[in-house]
Parts: structure tokens; C-alpha cells; sequence
């Protein structure tokens, strides 16, 4: 009888879950629109420029205004703060669109968006909405969102970087690492403790400027992928700020770094299927072409299976971002959804950027082609906003809930 | 891609209707300007028969010089130039996305000519000229602006035979467009370089390359367009026969291109030349 009326339960969750099934197999008009709208810019603007930029290590800002313009910078931010008002299967579709075109343009916009506004939007006070989110909006300004530290990533509630509260400031130390968009932001969610000996419930978030006296960037990392966009550490020396500067309640830091990446896993689980999409999109492309054997190496069963292959992973980890999407929309729970969704599309985007190159044979080799850019920016969708291995975790935790009797 | 006889239209064209502007020599222009908006399609294959090319799973968009049209819409709007845009189309239901990306571009409202099946496949632009000069007078409009030509037929017609059918000035492969007063002022690109006219209105204008940059729409326009309505007319209901009269004999590709061949001097060349009968 009670496991009769919690597989009901469980069904019934699931129906209300899937409210947007039918979305699933076909988007609405307006989404319809925006993902045109996104690939045109894209392929126009974005295509064109990006080995360029993975070369030269040169940050899109025209570009990022341009979205801006458009609303793509603050999809999800009501319009009287100036974002576009759109819902997060708006933002995957997005995400997703931007990334095919280039990899590195699509993390800032993810960060810009789910990092740093997200949090502020969330928890943050209608003063500080005013303040740190609409000039935000336009794709002028960026944010980030400082949480990793050279002594702990997946570790978050490790954080040693501290505040001490000093008059009506709090004065910040430590150390941020790994700071995506951190030489191009104007300001940054920190997270700090207050008090180490409570561990995690001793952190608290801090929106802090930059620049500002106390906050200085070390070097830009050379990384192996999304080169246009930079990563570098940020240290805090004695870096002071107005009291009113705390983002949501004392103490709540760690709650909502782990609330925002839970949103921001399903940016990052479209950054990958753009990346994966383009893979694909170079490998189909090249088997029409490319003829070995007397014929376009296509008709070539090798090659055909590795292309099956890519879609599925593509297709159903599209389906899985789509999926988490809808719930957050829904304000049902998507923790256990986001966390598959990025796992799926991150192993994706790099099964498929391999493959690709697989495809191409010597040509992936080479930056003639763009499949050795997406080898290279696909690595780091798993392990950035929490490793696969993290992901894991949470859906195993998740998932045990569930079956708890 | 050739054919033997004229074209193989198939696309939508939108229409926008301009409507009046400064009357009376007020500096303010009121008009509802109406454009045209063709749905064109990409990478074409001709139908194994010969008969037309494939449309099905080829993905259509609006018309590049259509874009361009309706972005000269939407800026005169912005100008306060003109009263409204309204943007027109002829076609089965799938033209109604091109209609939503011009309202998502900043048009008012939209008009849906539906036309399909085999009617479609012969649309061609007689039919759709008098469908837009029918339109034109029904809406009262001031100002029609279309792409110059269609990119899968390159016709180059439909303007000016709406323009004739309705007796109005046309201002064809616009680079640039101003209202001066009750006039327009066009520069037209044209073989010997760029020509400057003013014509009344009512008018009618097609929109060359350099005419502007269309803008990409915006969320939030994205979100507002759903809200903007659009209209469906049959063009029995404009008293519009739409009966083609042209038959397609034949579509054939274009024949392959032949390798080049290289030589090593001048002279070479000219003996080829020769050769080949062509000196």
C-alpha cells in the first residue's frame, strides 16, 4: 500500500514535472524565434570572428554588446531592470546558439547571466537589484562570481578566504582562482566566511566593484580552450566594502553558491551542445565532401556510425537541458535535471569534438578547420560550475532521496 | 539556376503598406507603411522530374532584401517619419514565422495572404502585384517598400508592376530613401552609378543592399511580437485572380564547371585563345 501511493506520488510529481512536455517536442513560437534569431547572429557575427579570437586571446566586447543590445545578456532579468524577461528554455535555447558560433563569447554570456545576475536576482535586495543589476544589462558591464580558491573547487565549503566586519565595512582576504571573465568584469560575487569554525554555514556572499582598492587580478591563465574569455586569480587584500554590500543573509553564502550553480549548470549544458552541435555540424559537412575510396567517405559505415552516434548524445542531451529548463520554470525542483543535463551534454560536447576530428583525419589536426577549437573548448565544460564528477554526486543523492522509504 | 521559361516563384512576399504622410506640409509624416516579404529558401536541389525545385526539409527565411526593406520601415517609424508598418506576405502557413520575425523587427501588425498548394507554386509576380496593389488601397497605404528581387528567382518585377498597376512612382534599388515634405527622395543604384529622384506619393520603393544594415530583433520585441496581430486575407477576398499565366516547361541546374587549365606565357594564352575560336 505505501509503495502503491508513493509511485503515485512519484507519478504525479513526474506528470507535473513534465507540464511542458509537449515542448519538448516542439518549441513555441517565440522560442522558435529567439533560436533563429540567436543562430543568425551567430552564424553572422560570431562564426566568422572566432578563430580569431582563440587566437589573438582577444575578448569579444563588440560583440557582447551587441547581445546586450539584443536582451541576450540578462534573458532571464525582468524588463523594469532592463533584461529581456524571458524564461531559462529562452536562455538554454540561447546559450546553445551563441556557443555553435563561439564557445569562448558563450561562457561570458553564460557567467554574466547565471552567475552573477542570477544570484543578485534571487537574493538580493531591490537596491541592490537597481544597482548591480541593470547596468549590467546592456552587455557594457560584465560580472563574475568568485567562489573557486587554489585550495578548494569542488571543496566550496572549504573557503578560506575571510571577512571581518570592521565599523560599517566588511574588509576582505584571501585568494579567488579560476575567475571566469575576471579581467573584463566590473564587479564580482564573492564568497567569504565570516566565521570558519561553523565550515559552510559560516560563508557569506559580497558584491564588491572592480576595480577597487584591495582587489587586484593576477595573471590571465593560458588556457587550453575558450581563449577569448579570461581566467585569473583574485586576491583581496584587506579589500573593503559598505556593510550593505552582503548579498542575502549572513551566513547563507554557501546555500546560495550552490542555488546559483544549480542554475548555472544548465548555461553551461547549452555552451556544450553548441560546442557538440558544431562538431557535428564540421564532421556532417566534411563527409559530403570528403571522398576516399571512390566515394564521400558518408556513405562509409565507419563514418556513419560515429555521426549516429553524435547525434544521439547531442539530441538527448538537449532534451535533458530542455527538461531542467521547463521544471526551473516551473518552479519545481531541478537540481537532480540540471546536474544530468551538464553531466550529459559536457561528455557529449567532448565525445563529440573528438569524433569530429576522428572524422576529419588529418584536417581536425589543423586550425584550417574549426574541429581542433572545439576539441579544445568542449574539455573544460566537464570540470568548470562542478566537475562530472560532482554532477554524480548530486544526482546520486538526489536519486537516493527518492527511493528512501 | 536556368530555366526555359520565366520563373519558378515560390516565396512569400510581404507587402508594407506606407500610409500617408505629411499631409498638408505638416513636418510630421503619418503613414502606414507596408512591405513586402518574400520567404526564400537555401541550398536547392532541382526535383528529379525537372518540373521545379525541391522545397520540402529546405530551410526557408525571409527574403535578404526584404530584411532590408523592413528595416527601412521600422527606421521611418522610429523617425516618427511614418504612422505604422504593417507587413505583408502571400503564402501557405509557414509564412506566417517571416511575418513574426518583421513584427519582431519593430512592424505593427501583419497581413497573411494565404495562398497554397499548387496556386503557390505558381505564384509568381503579376499575381503578387496585384495582390499588394490591391492591399495598397484597401489600407489606404502611403508608402509600399519591397526587397528589390527574391534570391530564388531574381524576377526583379514585382515593385514595378505594383507600381504600375496602381499608377503610382516607383523608386527602384534604393541606397538611400528621405521624405522631403510630401515627396521621397531616392538614390537609386543603377549601372552608370548612383541617380537621384523625388517622386510623390503614394509611392513605391524596392530596397537594394546598401540600403541599410537590418537589425537582429531583440528579446524583448521577440516576446512583444506575440501580442501583435495578423491578419488573414484569401485573395478572392481582394478580388484578385491569381491564375498564372506562364507554364514552367523545364528546371535544369546550371551546367557543371568545367576545370580551367593553366598556361605558361602570354602568348600561350593567346594561341588558346585562338583555338578555342574566341580571338
Amino acid at each position: 500500500m505505501a509503495a502503491l501511493l508513493s509511485a503515485r506520488k512519484a507519478l504525479g510529481s513526474c506528470l507535473r514535472g513534465c507540464r511542458g512536455l509537449s515542448q519538448l517536442a516542439e518549441l513555441p513560437d517565440t522560442h522558435q524565434l529567439l533560436r533563429q534569431t540567436c543562430r543568425d547572429y551567430a552564424d553572422r557575427e560570431l562564426n566568422p570572428i572566432a578563430a580569431r579570437l582563440d587566437k589573438e586571446h582577444s575578448y569579444p566586447a563588440k560583440q557582447i554588446q551587441e547581445l546586450g543590445a539584443m536582451g541576450v545578456m540578462a534573458i532571464e532579468v525582468p524588463e523594469e531592470l532592463g533584461g529581456a524577461g524571458m524564461d531559462y528554455l529562452a536562455y538554454s535555447l540561447a546559450m546553445e546558439e551563441i556557443s555553435r558560433g563561439c564557445a569562448s563569447t558563450g561562457v561570458v554570456v553564460s557567467v554574466n547571466n547565471s552567475l552573477y545576475i542570477g544570484p543578485i536576482l534571487k537574493f538580493g535586495s531591490e537596491e541592490q537589484k537597481q544597482q548591480w543589476i541593470t547596468p549590467f544589462t546592456t552587455g557594457e558591464k560584465v560580472g563574475c562570481f568568485a567562489l573557486s580558491e587554489p585550495g578548494n573547487g569542488s571543496d566550496a565549503g572549504a573557503a578560506s578566504t575571510t571577512a571581518r566586519q570592521d565599523g560599517d565595512e566588511w574588509v576582505l582576504n584571501g585568494t579567488k582562482a579560476w575567475i571566469t571573465n575576471s579581467w573584463d568584469a566590473s564587479a564580482t560575487v564573492v564568497f567569504a566566511t565570516t566565521d570558519k569554525k561553523l565550515k559552510h554555514k559560516g560563508i557569506s556572499a559580497f558584491l564588491v566593484p572592480m576595480p577597487h582598492p584591495g582587489l587586484s587580478l593576477g595573471k590571465k591563465e593560458d588556457k587550453l580552450g575558450i581563449k577569448a574569455s579570461s581566467t585569473a586569480n583574485i586576491i583581496l587584500e584587506d579589500c573593503r566594502v559598505p556593510l550593505g554590500n552582503m548579498l542575502g543573509p549572513r551566513g547563507a553564502g554557501f546555500k546560495i553558491a550552490m542555488q546559483t550553480l544549480d542554475s548555472g549548470r544548465i548555461g553551461i549544458a547549452a555552451q556544450a551542445l553548441g560546442i557538440a552541435q558544431a562538431s557535428l555540424d564540421c564532421a556532417a559537412d566534411y563527409a559530403h565532401k570528403r571522398t576516399a575510396f571512390g566515394s564521400p567517405i558518408g556513405k562509409l559505415q565507419a563514418i556513419q556510425f560515429k555521426l549516429a552516434d553524435m547525434a544521439v548524445a547531442i539530441e538527448s542531451a538537449r532534451l535533458l537541458t530542455w527538461k531542467a529548463s521547463l521544471l526551473r520554470d516551473a518552479k519545481k525542483p531541478f537540481t537532480k535535471e540540471a546536474a544530468m543535463a551538464k553531466l550529459a551534454a559536457s561528455e557529449a560536447a567532448t565525445f563529440c569534438s573528438h569524433q569530429a576530428i576522428q572524422v576529419l583525419g588529418g584536417m581536425g589536426y589543423v586550425a584550417d578547420m574549426p574541429a581542433e577549437r572545439h576539441y579544445r573548448d568542449a574539455r573544460i565544460t566537464e570540470i568548470y560550475e562542478g566537475t562530472s564528477e560532482i554532477q554524480r554526486l548530486v544526482i546520486a543523492g538526489q536519486l537516493l532521496k527518492e527511493y528512501q522509504s | 539556376m536556368g530555366s526555359s521559361t520565366s520563373l519558378v516563384p515560390k516565396s512569400v512576399t510581404a507587402a508594407i503598406n506606407a500610409h500617408g504622410f505629411g499631409y498638408f506640409g505638416c513636418p510630421h509624416t503619418f503613414g502606414q507603411v507596408g512591405y513586402r516579404l518574400k520567404r526564400t529558401e537555401q541550398y536547392i536541389r532541382v526535383k528529379p522530374d525537372n518540373s521545379s525545385v525541391v522545397t520540402d526539409g529546405v530551410k526557408h527565411s525571409m527574403n535578404p532584401f526584404c530584411e532590408i526593406a523592413v528595416e527601412e520601415a521600422v527606421k521611418l517609424k522610429e523617425k516618427k517619419l511614418i504612422k505604422e508598418v504593417v507587413a505583408v506576405s502571400c503564402g501557405p502557413q509557414q509564412v506566417q514565422e517571416t511575418i513574426r520575425t518583421a513584427l519582431a523587427m519593430g512592424a505593427d501588425r501583419g497581413i497573411h495572404v494565404e495562398v497554397t498548394g499548387k496556386d503557390y507554386e505558381t505564384l509568381g509576380p503579376l499575381q503578387v502585384s496585384k495582390i499588394m496593389a490591391a492591399l495598397a488601397k484597401k489600407e489606404e497605404a502611403q508608402l509600399v517598400i519591397l526587397g528589390k528581387q527574391a534570391i530564388d528567382d531574381d524576377c526583379n518585377q514585382t515593385g514595378q508592376m505594383t507600381a504600375a498597376l496602381l499608377d503610382w512612382p516607383q523608386g527602384t534599388f534604393a541606397s538611400e530613401l528621405s521624405l522631403e515634405g510630401d515627396k521621397i527622395k531616392v538614390v537609386r543604384e543603377i549601372d552608370g552609378g548612383l541617380e537621384t529622384i523625388k517622386i510623390n506619393t503614394p509611392a513605391v520603393v524596392t530596397a537594394d543592399l546598401r540600403l541599410n544594415t537590418p537589425r537582429y530583433a531583440t528579446l524583448p520585441n521577440i516576446m512583444k511580437a506575440k501580442k501583435k496581430k495578423i491578419a488573414n486575407v484569401k485573395p478572392a477576398d481582394l478580388g484578385v485572380d491569381i491564375t498564372s499565366r506562364l507554364e514552367v516547361l523545364r528546371v535544369d541546374e546550371p551546367p557543371q564547371r568545367q576545370a580551367g587549365m593553366k598556361v605558361e606565357t602570354v602568348d600561350d594564352l593567346v594561341g588558346k585563345l585562338k583555338e578555342a575560336g574566341m580571338v
